[in-house]
């Protein structure tokens, strides 16, 4: 019998030790499992975040740490609140999540519904079309500005190629009406397969006899289609919904690298405006009372979004 | 052959659908062609127009993403000549080598921190994934739902507080410093994937294992490790995608000796604006293994992306 090398590892441990490992009782072993994760997650989520919610309420700047700190209050929620470039990067942010959960979830579920005709090949479709969000967004987005060039990249020939419109009379990535489209654009590209993912696994979920049900009571596939696929398919798409919303609005590696922001700042999400104040400015206290505006902000947008999750799941 | 069914779409529609979603698929895979395309262009064909779908190819791309360059004078270059291919590259183009890029320091910090991330994350995270699969651990909920919940903060928010902390022990662009960081974010992804693996295992293996005279430890080396396995497999590879793709916390705490590649694939330029072949190159060598990676994964996908929330 070949000894396998958990069997040699076993052998090498010292006796005594082996013994007293194997002596523990349940308990400890939950405990001395369980530890090391919470110790870590501690030191690099919980005490950073309390020490975010520390610094928000003073005038720190990370550039003079030996300036001296001084605690003053609720003035940078107060700026925050009130500064109108911030609501424009959220008005940003807002058109960057709309647009982008829209044609995801369209093009998403469509494609899902094809791939679920159970047509040859569908294996092999199915894993192209998932490739994109696999990559690296910063490295997808440094190349898409090349494609994105006027004249000579591709995206530009093929609009030219299918409209005849000239293609060194647009910028994607340098035009105010043109830059928040360009960014949907990718994001697009990249996340739609993940939203047909979540909507596959929805549509094969749900079981061939009440189809059959339905066609024995002769419903219109019209029908089939409101009654039976949407709502049994609506949990999934709503969960499809909250991972990439959470994650829209997170957004910084994909935009930053397009267009980093501008032209002026009409791409400028919440993530990268955060990003400016806090690495640019060095405004650290400002930046931690904006970042925790943010987190308040998905955490309750996402619980709320949970509860109307589970009603529907509980239907 | 098949069985006449009631719910069986039709060969029209099958045939109909099927075209929809091979043009669909290959749209999508259009930029991912043309990164790979690039990388053996010359810079000239590489911004020609119309753009040119067939050329000659040439490793020049590659070359210039491994070294550093310089021009020099005609008559040094009739007096050195080439030693082997990549000098011959260089030697057309009225330039020498200087010696060699970041790209491969970049590339191997992306290894090392990649790989050493995974390793500690999966490891601590089987561990925890088991405890709470199995045990009674106070505020287990709580606690998933605290773990799930560090993924909602935006990571340049998180940055801020992390770039004092690293500042302050001395961790700012080590290696040390981006493993623990990269363990900490996915170790929350970790945990409960694995979690959801370890509970499809029969715990009745367990108990007769109890019975037969192995200790809880035992049973958990010899009997549960061995069936998570392709779990924990899994796992590793969603991790490793994870630390090889980040970017902003990279790009905020490293500046030079612990840089990994996305945050340096950027930064290549050539003469006069980006060298897009060499990009292209670094791209290729960076995205190919997430490609591989991703279609030895395609039938665990669905569960990894989703924080393991859908299971097929």
């Amino acid at each position: 019998m070949k000894v396998s090398p958990l069997e040699k590892a076993a052998e090498a441990t010292p006796q005594k030790l082996g013994r007293s490992i194997r002596g523990l009782s349940d308990r400890a072993i939950a405990w001395i499992f369980v530890t090391p994760t919470i110790l870590l997650l501690l030191a690099i989520n919980i005490f950073p975040l309390i020490w975010t919610i520390r610094l928000s309420f003073t005038n720190y700047r990370a550039n003079r740490p030996n300036a001296d700190i001084k605690f003053i209050g609720l003035r940078n929620y107060e700026r925050i609140l009130t500064d109108s470039d911030i609501w424009q990067t959220m008005q940003a942010t807002a058109h960057f999540l709309f647009w982008t959960l829209l044609l995801q979830v369209v093009i998403g579920f469509a494609l899902a519904w094809l791939i679920n005709r159970k047509f040859k090949g569908t294996g092999l479709w199915t894993t192209i079309i998932v490739l994109p969000m696999m990559l690296s967004p910063a490295v997808v987005g440094n190349f898409w500005t090349f494609l994105y060039q006027p004249q000579i990249g591709l995206f530009n020939y093929l609009i030219s190629f299918l409209t005849t419109i000239d293609p060194s009379s647009f910028t994607m990535i340098g035009e105010v009406s043109l830059a928040p489209w360009a960014i949907v654009i990718v994001d697009t590209w990249m996340w739609t397969p993940f939203v047909m993912l979540i909507c596959l696994a929805g549509l094969r979920s749900i079981p061939d006899y009440i189809y059959e049900a339905a066609e024995c009571d002769r419903a219109s596939s019209w029908r089939q289609f409101w009654t039976i696929t949407i709502p049994m398919v609506l949990p999934f798409l709503m969960l499809a919904v909250l991972f990439r919303g959470i994650e829209n609005f997170k957004m910084f590696d994909l935009v930053v690298l397009l267009t980093g922001g501008g032209p002026g700042s009409t791409t400028e999400l919440t993530s990268i405006n955060l990003k400016r104040e806090a690495f640019e400015k060095w405004r650290t206290g400002y930046a931690s009372a904006y970042a925790v505006i943010l987190f308040v902000t998905i955490f309750g947008l996402a619980s709320i979004y949970v509860k109307a999750l589970n009603k529907v799941k509980d239907r | 052959m098949t069985n006449w069914s009631l719910t069986e779409p039709s060969n029209t529609q099958k045939y109909v659908a099927g075209t929809l979603v091979a043009i669909y698929a290959l749209v999508t895979l259009l930029p991912i062609l043309w990164i790979l395309s690039t990388g053996f262009k010359t810079p000239t064909d590489s911004i020609a127009y119309p753009p040119k779908l067939i050329f000659e190819p040439t490793l020049e791309g590659y070359v210039n993403l491994f070294t550093t360059q310089t021009r020099q004078t005609e008559e040094y270059l009739a007096n050195n000549p080439p030693n082997n291919w990549y000098e011959q590259i260089v030697h057309d183009k009225g330039m020498v080598i200087a010696g060699p890029s970041r790209f491969g320091e970049r590339f191997l910090n992306s290894v090392i921190i990649g790989f050493g991330s995974t390793f500690l994350s999966v490891f601590l995270g089987t561990l925890a994934a088991y405890a709470f699969s199995r045990y009674k651990v106070p505020l287990k909920d709580d606690l998933l739902f605290f773990i799930l919940s560090t993924r909602m903060m935006p990571p340049i928010a998180v940055a801020i507080p992390i770039f004092l902390m690293f500042r302050t022990l001395g961790l700012s662009d080590t290696h040390a410093g981006m493993i623990l960081l990269y363990t900490a974010v996915n170790l929350s992804l970790a945990v409960w994937l694995l979690k959801g693996f370890i509970d499809e295992i029969p715990i009745e293996y367990e108990e007769a294992a109890l019975i037969d005279g192995y200790t809880r430890f035992q049973a958990f080396i010899k009997v549960v490790l061995p069936q998570a396995t392709t779990g924990i497999a899994s796992t590793a590879i969603f991790c490793l995608i994870f630390a090889w793709n980040e970017y902003a916390f990279a790009v905020l705490l490293t500046s030079g000796t612990a840089q990994t590649a996305p945050p340096f694939i950027p930064t290549i330029i050539g003469v006069g604006g980006q060298d897009w072949p060499a990009v292209a190159a670094g791209a290729t060598l960076f995205l190919v293994p997430v490609m591989v990676f991703t279609i030895l994964l395609r039938r665990h996908l669905l569960r990894g992306i989703t924080f393991g929330a859908v299971r097929k």
